[in-house]
């Protein structure tokens, strides 16, 4: 056996310091730990750093205290900024999770293709983002959208809709946008939470007379909430930090009426180069994400000591 | 399956169902058949009497010859693939080495390393594409692939990490023992006894990671801006929109092409790919 053969032989120095499990591990983390130093921790302090100084691009800043933040917060786009991506956060997590259980309830059912459909059902979740928000955003033209097309051949409308045009449809299109691409993230994980719960408590329940209803709110979802609370905390920060949506459909238009906290930091650090601005306001995301952490993190405790 | 007559099961799951999937499915279709539209039949108003939308008699590869011939989209192509095979490897080579450690082996602050590693699992990239734009320039790789295979590690090797733990805790220790017992060295009994056991979830932390990256754009969008190191998110974006005018079919012809070899590389590896979707939210 190849183990044995590379085993016999007097063992190196550097394998013998392989053997001392404290040295194996600090080994094996050591290009983790390297990365994520430079390219997160690092980062995040000169993020912290730049955002008490006034640089530019090409104009090393100088310490200016709190007066870069405190101009954020009295900026009116920045607050707006602030309200939308509360607003589409909340709405989409709803319209995921409804839509995302409907789907898993659906899929765990047996039926001939489930394979099959399961597999295209995740598409919009595998296909890169900016790509699929362009077809929809060829399918929100303005001019040519086969959307207006549909609604007149129904009849319901004979007046075109503008729907990127106009600053609340505009919003109404991007959390639509994020839905579709959300679902199949919930159904599926959904799905795989639904198919540990044995069917033998639903035969039970159903022998003691509960209706399908009843079994699914005093049996499923009770046993499916711990998967469900992950999912959502997941989601909610992946949308609270969302960027390449609004960059597709809007840029934050039409008047900075869609711009979320990253659009904004965007259009702000990169498009105008005002680089301490920038970093503030992306890093004004950061109290909300640390309370979904910390959350997540006791929540995880807490159901693995159960 | 549901109790009761027929039409219960038309109006409580066939009808859903095929709901759910043209919804999901129709901008794929949308995509297509725009990408072999012909140009005079794609900028027909919404309202023109002969606009047909789900169906062209003329189709065309007008479209994805522009793509070939008038932008870069082939180098952007290749570019992407690079990218995303380097940072997946090293992402690979990373998480399962940090996930054997933190699963398996006893040390100093293991606990506390664990968490560390999940937290940033959660920082999301529009958090620091700032300052580290200035790093990346700093450290003079802005521009190059390099700014990307070395940072999209960041948001993969904790997933991976994540994932590799949950699979090594479910190897038992006695297969380790028997090999250490037999005169394998640690590092031997992780190498040729537990990786191999593991190859499953290798593969899904695999393909997941390659979708991710292949998905990824702010950090492309910011690092990058010569249009021959461009990725195709960030080529379709930046080079098929001048001005306020849109290409939409080479736009539509991209984003098909664009999405054919993350598709082709998930179609493979579907199981994998779920299974590690599933396993990333467990915990």
């Amino acid at each position: 056996m190849a183990v044995m053969q590379a085993g016999s032989g007097a063992p190196r120095p550097r394998t013998r310091l392989l053997e001392d499990e404290r040295w194996l591990a600090l080994f094996l983390l050591m290009p983790t730990l390297i990365l994520l130093a430079l390219f997160i921790a690092y980062p995040f302090a000169k993020g912290i750093l730049l955002s008490v100084t006034n640089t530019r691009v090409g104009v090393p800043g100088e310490y200016v205290g709190l007066a870069i933040f405190e101009k954020v917060w009295n900026d009116g786009i920045f607050r707006e900024a602030a309200w939308n991506t509360i607003l589409y956060t909340a709405i989409t997590t709803v319209f995921k999770l409804a839509l995302g259980l409907w789907l898993a309830l659906l899929l765990n059912r047996h039926f001939r293709g489930k394979a099959f459909i399961r597999a295209f059902i995740l598409l919009p979740f595998i296909i890169p983002t900016v790509l699929s928000t362009f077809a929809w955003k060829w399918m929100f033209d303005p001019t040519f959208s086969v959307l207006n097309w549909l609604l007149r051949e129904v009849g319901l409308i004979d007046q075109r809709i503008n729907w990127l045009g106009d600053p609340d449809l505009a919003m109404g299109c991007i959390i639509a946008v994020n839905v579709w691409r959300g679902v199949p993230f919930f159904a599926i994980t959904l799905l795989a939470g639904l198919q540990t719960i044995s069917p033998e408590l639903h035969e039970a329940a159903a022998i003691d007379g509960a209706n399908a209803r009843q079994r699914f709110i005093h049996v499923t979802w009770p046993l499916l909430l711990p998967v469900t609370m992950v999912v959502v905390l997941f989601s909610v920060i992946q949308t609270f930090a969302d960027f390449q949506l609004v960059y597709v459909l809007t840029e934050g238009g039409p008047a900075n009426a869609t711009h979320l906290f990253a659009t904004y930091a965007y259009q702000i650090g990169v498009r105008t180069g005002l680089l301490s601005e920038g970093a503030a306001i992306s890093l004004a995301m950061f109290p909300v994400l640390f309370l979904v952490v910390i959350f997540q993190l006791l929540y995880i405790r807490r159901v693995e000591t159960r | 399956m549901i109790e009761g007559a027929k039409w219960r099961r038309w109006v409580y799951f066939y009808i859903p169902l095929a709901g759910f999937l043209i919804w999901l499915l129709f901008p794929f279709y949308w995509m297509m058949i725009t990408t072999v539209r012909p140009d005079g039949e794609l900028y027909r108003p919404w309202n023109a009497p002969n606009y047909t939308p789900f169906w062209t008699n003329n189709p065309t590869f007008e479209h994805i010859s522009y793509l070939f011939t008038e932008t870069l989209f082939a180098t952007w192509l290749w570019n992407t693939m690079v990218i995303a095979l380097a940072a997946t490897a090293i992402s690979l080579v990373c998480g399962v080495f940090a996930g054997y450690a933190l699963s398996r082996l006893k040390f100093p602050f293991a606990g506390s390393l664990g968490t560390m590693i999940f937290v940033t699992y959660l920082v999301p990239q529009t958090l620091l594409f700032i300052p580290l734009a200035d790093i990346i320039r700093n450290f003079r790789i802005g521009d190059s692939p390099w700014a990307l295979i070395l940072t999209y590690p960041t948001f993969l090797i904790p997933f991976c990490t994540w994932l590799m733990m949950g699979y090594f805790k479910a190897i038992p220790k006695e297969l380790e023992e028997c090999a250490r017992i037999d005169g394998a060295s640690r590092w031997q009994a992780m190498v040729y006894i537990i990786l191999p056991v593991a190859v499953p979830g290798i593969l899904s932390a695999g393909i997941f990671a390659f979708t991710l990256s292949w998905n990824e754009f702010i950090y492309a969008l910011v690092f990058l801006s010569s249009p021959q190191e461009k990725t195709v998110p960030v080529g379709v974006v930046s080079e098929l929109i001048r001005g306020d005018v849109f290409f939409w079919g080479p736009l539509m012809a991209g984003a098909l092409l664009g999405s054919i070899p993350v598709a082709i590389a998930y179609s493979f590896f579907v199981e994998h790919y779920v299974s590690g979707l599933t396993g990333s939210v467990k915990g």
